[in-house]
Order: structure tokens, then sequence, then C-alpha cells
């Protein structure tokens, strides 16, 4: 199928701004899906709130569109009712890891076979720019008049330690290698995060002056480097892209299965 | 029929009346004195190939059950106190988005972490305001645990015919008191199983088109119908909008198809009612204690009747207003500062003769608490 047999065309024109990364995002997605060939009654994507979210209003998927940082505690939801689903839930990086931080930790500790992407461009885009988990310090943001002192979160370490069994990360820029790790994310039987580092010049790039879409897209290019390269041997501070962890442990609703089937016997 | 007669705590009956009404998922969090709800389907949900789930927190579970429930589940969640303020974001959303769920509150002492093993019944207006924006709701309560088993069974029925969260508003005394249940045999209640779209495969299906008797046939996520289900103001096909006779419309159905049905809704008790010179309404443990004095008065020969409310919300004005209006006085039974008395005062045609008899210590109202009480509004002193 073409890209555009996925998208309910009645509901466009989109809301995101000219330059957003979040439909590059949502391109990238659809080629995963396509390629991987599944079906679009067996897909079901569920969202929180804030840009990325609305993601899911665009597909045509059964869609949920939930509350602010609650995506994954809904999907969980789905999932565990019907396994035989695939659950992908597109997330920002302040409704993931802010107001949704105790869910993600708690999605990847259980390992549910979810796939979390994490759309980061480390602000608050739909309230209009205050800073987010993500954005780290000397960052200016609506609510950061005279610059950020909160850490960042590193979402690569912070889904490890949780126990995530798949890991990675890519960017807008990098679309051909996010389709490919998609692919393998949805795929993976577990809980898979990939955080996708997504240009906001809106608010993130005009407020810190780091130029117009293109100029900031470009960057994603020239400050990471793929895992196991000489550029990142060469220089420890470029961010890191791919697959940093890819494992198999014990999936929640297939353990879960074996549950049914141990109730069952001793009540017979 | 012996092995149906059980001697079980309510929470335990609250369990049974949900098996029975077709439960199959239950997301929950521990909590006193809600807990062993959660503790014992946890060992019966998989025995008949349903899901239990501990989520990490009350806001979660709330959520997990509404989207187990897209998928065609019956599903329920039960809490208390602090965990009742942590759902409330997620109740709105199943209000908004229609979606059937139970939830059950074993209330406790509030307000805050509060008075967690003891008895409070300070949650009836949280149970109908808690969450932001208008909305409606429903709200059922029971005073012993063969009413808990049915008002759990009609508590799934209601959340199916309405699309809507219900509530049940039970208490600490009734959650953990034990009591004979005699579970009824399958078939002997009436069970609402979820009104499916008989829209075929790949004929356009609008999730929020009502049908002419105001329904909204529901298709299960997976299915062949896709569709977007937002928290958002949304027009028939659920996609968001901001327009203005659309979010008129939204709020009115949400509103009308609770309102409209008051009377469809409403389950009462009546108590040594004929002839009623007063008038004690009450509801949950409260009720006992007031139906405990009227029998015992009536004995000595004095008109005292109870009206026992099962149906908190939708509150049922027209039965009050019926039952007290050739009262003397009327006098509201209830384990708070007066939820309860606002609204029959509100609902009669002279309020000050409705006066309250609560207790807010913790401890259960007695039949005595209440004499006291009346005999002050009846003149003969304390």
């Amino acid at each position: 199928m073409a890209v555009h047999d996925y998208i309910r065309q009645r509901f466009f024109p989109h809301l995101w701004c000219p330059g957003c990364g979040h439909g590059i995002v949502l391109n990238n997605l659809l080629h995963a899906v396509d390629d991987l060939q599944l079906g679009k009654n067996d897909i079901v994507i569920t969202s929180g709130i804030g840009c990325s979210a609305r993601i899911s209003g665009y597909v045509d998927f059964h869609t949920l569109h939930t509350l602010h940082g609650r995506a994954l505690a809904f999907a969980t939801g789905v999932k565990l009712s019907r396994p035989e689903l695939t659950l992908i839930v597109p997330m920002g990086d302040g409704d993931a890891l802010a107001i949704g931080g105790n869910h993600f930790i708690h999605a990847a500790r259980r390992n549910i076979d979810l796939t979390a992407i994490v759309m980061n461009n480390k602000i608050y885009g739909m309230t209009g720019g205050q800073f987010s988990p993500l954005s780290g310090t000397d960052v200016l943001a609506t609510t950061a008049p005279y610059r950020t002192i909160d850490n960042s979160f590193d979402v690569v370490e912070l889904a490890r330690a949780a126990g995530a069994t798949f890991v990675a990360r890519s960017t807008a820029y990098h679309a051909v290698e996010t389709i490919e790790i998609l692919k393998k994310a949805i795929t993976h039987k577990g809980f898979s995060v990939v955080e996708i580092l997504s240009q906001c010049p809106t608010y993130y790039g005009r407020k810190n002056k780091e130029g117009e879409a293109a100029e900031m897209i470009g960057h994603y290019d020239t400050m990471t480097a793929k895992i196991g390269s000489k550029a990142l041997e060469e220089n420890p501070s470029l961010i890191a892209r791919g697959i940093f962890v890819d494992i198999e442990r014990p999936e929640y609703c297939e353990a879960y299965d074996t549950i049914i089937s141990q109730a069952m016997r001793r009540t017979q | 029929m012996a092995h149906r007669i059980r001697f079980v705590q309510g929470n335990e009956a609250c369990v049974e009346g949900a098996l029975y009404a077709g439960l199959s998922f239950f997301a929950g969090y521990p909590i006193t004195p809600s807990t062993e709800i959660a503790e014992l389907l946890a060992e019966r949900l998989p025995a008949r190939g349903g899901k239990f789930i501990q989520m990490e927190d009350e806001i979660a579970s709330m959520c997990a059950i509404i989207g187990a429930s897209l998928t065609g589940r019956k599903v329920m969640t039960a809490t208390s106190g602090p965990g009742f303020s942590l759902k409330q974001e997620a109740i709105g959303y199943a209000c908004m988005a229609e979606i059937p769920c139970v939830i059950v509150n074993v209330q406790r002492g509030g307000p805050s972490t509060g008075n967690p093993t003891h008895v409070g019944q300070g949650d009836v207006n949280q149970a109908r305001w808690g969450t932001h924006g208008d909305h409606n709701i429903i709200a059922l309560t029971a005073s012993n645990h063969q009413d808990v088993f049915a008002v759990t069974v009609d508590a799934f029925n209601l959340a199916e015919t309405y699309r809507t969260p219900v509530i049940l508003l039970f208490d600490e005394i009734v959650g953990h008191m034990r009591e004979r249940l005699i579970v009824p045999e399958p078939g002997e209640l009436d069970l609402v199983q979820r009104l499916h779209t008989s829209v075929p495969k790949d004929v356009d299906y609008y999730p929020y088109l009502p049908r002419e008797d105001g329904r909204l046939p529901m298709s299960d996520f997976g299915g062949e119908h896709r569709y977007n289900v937002t928290g958002l103001y949304h027009d028939m096909w659920g996609f968001p909008s901001s327009n203005p006779k659309i979010v008129s419309g939204l709020l009115r159905h949400l509103i009308d198809k609770i309102d409209n049905r008051v009377h469809a809704i409403t389950r009462h008790k009546e108590h040594y009612l004929d002839g009623a010179e007063y008038v004690l309404v009450s509801y949950g443990a409260s009720a006992r204690s007031a139906i405990h004095l009227a029998k015992e008065r009536r004995s000595k020969g004095e008109k005292i009747g109870v009206v026992e409310l099962q149906t908190l919300w939708p509150f049922p004005s027209g039965l009050i207003r019926e039952k007290c209006q050739d009262a003397k006085a009327v006098l509201v039974v209830e384990m708070n500062m007066g939820q309860v008395l606002a609204q029959v005062r509100a609902a009669v045609a002279d309020p000050e003769r409705v006066f309250l008899a609560n207790r807010v210590d913790g401890q259960l109202i007695a039949p005595a608490d209440i004499k006291q009480i009346l005999r002050v509004i009846q003149g003969r002193g304390i």
C-alpha cells in the first residue's frame, strides 16, 4: 500500500507547524507499518496529550487519544486485554517523561509488548514553549527566562535501567534509519523504546536561536553519530544513534497466560 | 442451593456481584479499605480466563480499565479515599469518551489520608463532581451484602446501557463487615450485554452517532471498524472538534442521557414508611442504624419510617419530594457534614423541616445517636 492509504485524509490538514519534525516521524512510522505488512485492524495507536499525541487522529488504525502522560497506562489495558494486537504509543518528551514518567518506567519494568516512541523536541510545544525534562540545562524557554537549571533525563539510559528490552535512538534527519529501527521495535516482543529527536523550530528553535527548520534538522546530522562509528569514538560528546538494547526477557502478557493456565488448573 | 449461601465481607459480595455480571478485567492499586476486592480478583479472574493487573498507581488503574473496556470487556477498578481523588481525571475521560466502566469506592474518613480503616461517607459529592467540567454520572450504594451484590450487578448493567462510568459508593463498615450472602443462580438477575454495532465491515461506522433511542452501539478495538476515541470534544467520527454546535450538542447529550432517565436508574428501598410522621433518609451503613431505630420505635407505636437510597446520583429528587411530603420532619442520616442533606433540602417543598443526624468521628452512627436528635426535633428534650 502507499503511505497515504494509512492516513485519514478527511482529518487533514494536520495541526503541526511548518518545519515541525513530527510529520517526518509519522511518515517513517507508516513506512515501517507498510514494510511489515501489518493489517490496519491489528494496530492500536494510543497517545497522550501534546503535539506528538495528535498522530493518533491522522492514522487509519484503532486510535485512542487519551490523557496527558497516561498513554502507556491506557495501552497496557488494551494490550493485556487483547495481546494479539500491535500497540504503538507515540509520545512527546513532557508527555512521556514528566507527567508520564511513572507509567514509562513501570511499562518498561513489566516488559509488556508495547512500542513507545518518544518524539523529543525538548520543549512543550502545544502550550507554547515551556522547558521539559529533556530540555537540559542552559536552555531558554517561556518558563525559563533566565535559562534552565534542570538536568535532563537520558531516555536511553532511563529505559535500559527500568527494564526495556529494546531501546534505540534516531532523529528526524535520519529517516531511513528510523524506519528500520521502528520495524525492529514493533516486531520486538517486549517493551520497546525509540527516542526520535524531532525539531521544534517554532518554540525551541526560535527561543534558542537554532535557526530555521532546515538548519535545525541539519544539526541532527552533525550532532549525532552511529553507535560504534569512528566519529563517535573520536568525539564522545556527540549523541549516539542506533540500537542500544535488544534482548529477550519474558513478556508480560505471555507470562500472564501462564498464570491463567495455573489458576485454571487449580480450580478444576 | 446450600453452597450458594456464603458468609462474606461486603467487599467479597461486591466481587461476587461483579463476576456474576461478567467482569473480565480488573486493574487496581492497594488501598484500605478496598484492598480485599483486588486481592480476591487477583485469584478469581485468571481462574476463569479473565485478567487482573496491579498497576503502578490509581491513575494508571483507571486508565487501564478504560483501555480494556474498549476491547469489549466488562471492567472494574476499586479504591478508597485518596485513590478516588487520583482517579478523577480518567473518570472524566470515560464520561467524555462514553466508555462503560465500574469504579468501586469503599469510603473511609477524609479529607486527605484521613481515617483509613474507619468509616466515612464523605465522598458523595466527589462522586458527582470529582472530575472537572460539566458532566453526568451514576453512583449507587447499598447497606447490606445482598444489596451490595445486586447493585454491583446493576452498576455493570447501567454502565453498558448508558455508556458511562458507574460509581459504587460503599463504605468501610459495609466493606469489612461479614454477613450472609445468597449468590443468585445464573439467569436469576438480568444482565445487560454490550450493544454492538450492526454496521457491516467496510461500511462507514460512526462511533458517536446516537441511534434513534439515544444509544450508541460500540465496536471493539481490534475489530473491523477503526475509529478515534478522545477526551476532547468530538464529532460523530470521534475526531476532535471545537465547532460550537458540536461542543454544546455533545455536552447536552452527556447530561441528558442520564438526567432524562432518572426514574429508570433510581433504586431505593422503603422501610416502615406507611403513614410515617417522621421520615429518615439514609444509605449505606448509616441506613442500618436508621432501619433499626424505625423498627424499634414502630414497635412502641411511633410512626417512623426510612427511605433508603441506593441510587445517589442522579439524585432522585422526585422520589424524595413524594416520600417526604406528609412528614412532620425529615431526618437525613449520614456520616458526613450533610452532603445528601443538601440534596434533600433542595428536593422538598419546605427545607426547614429537614434535619441532619450525622457522625463524623470514624464510628458508625448508632440508633441511639439518631434517636437523640429525633427527640429534639419532636420537642421531647434530650
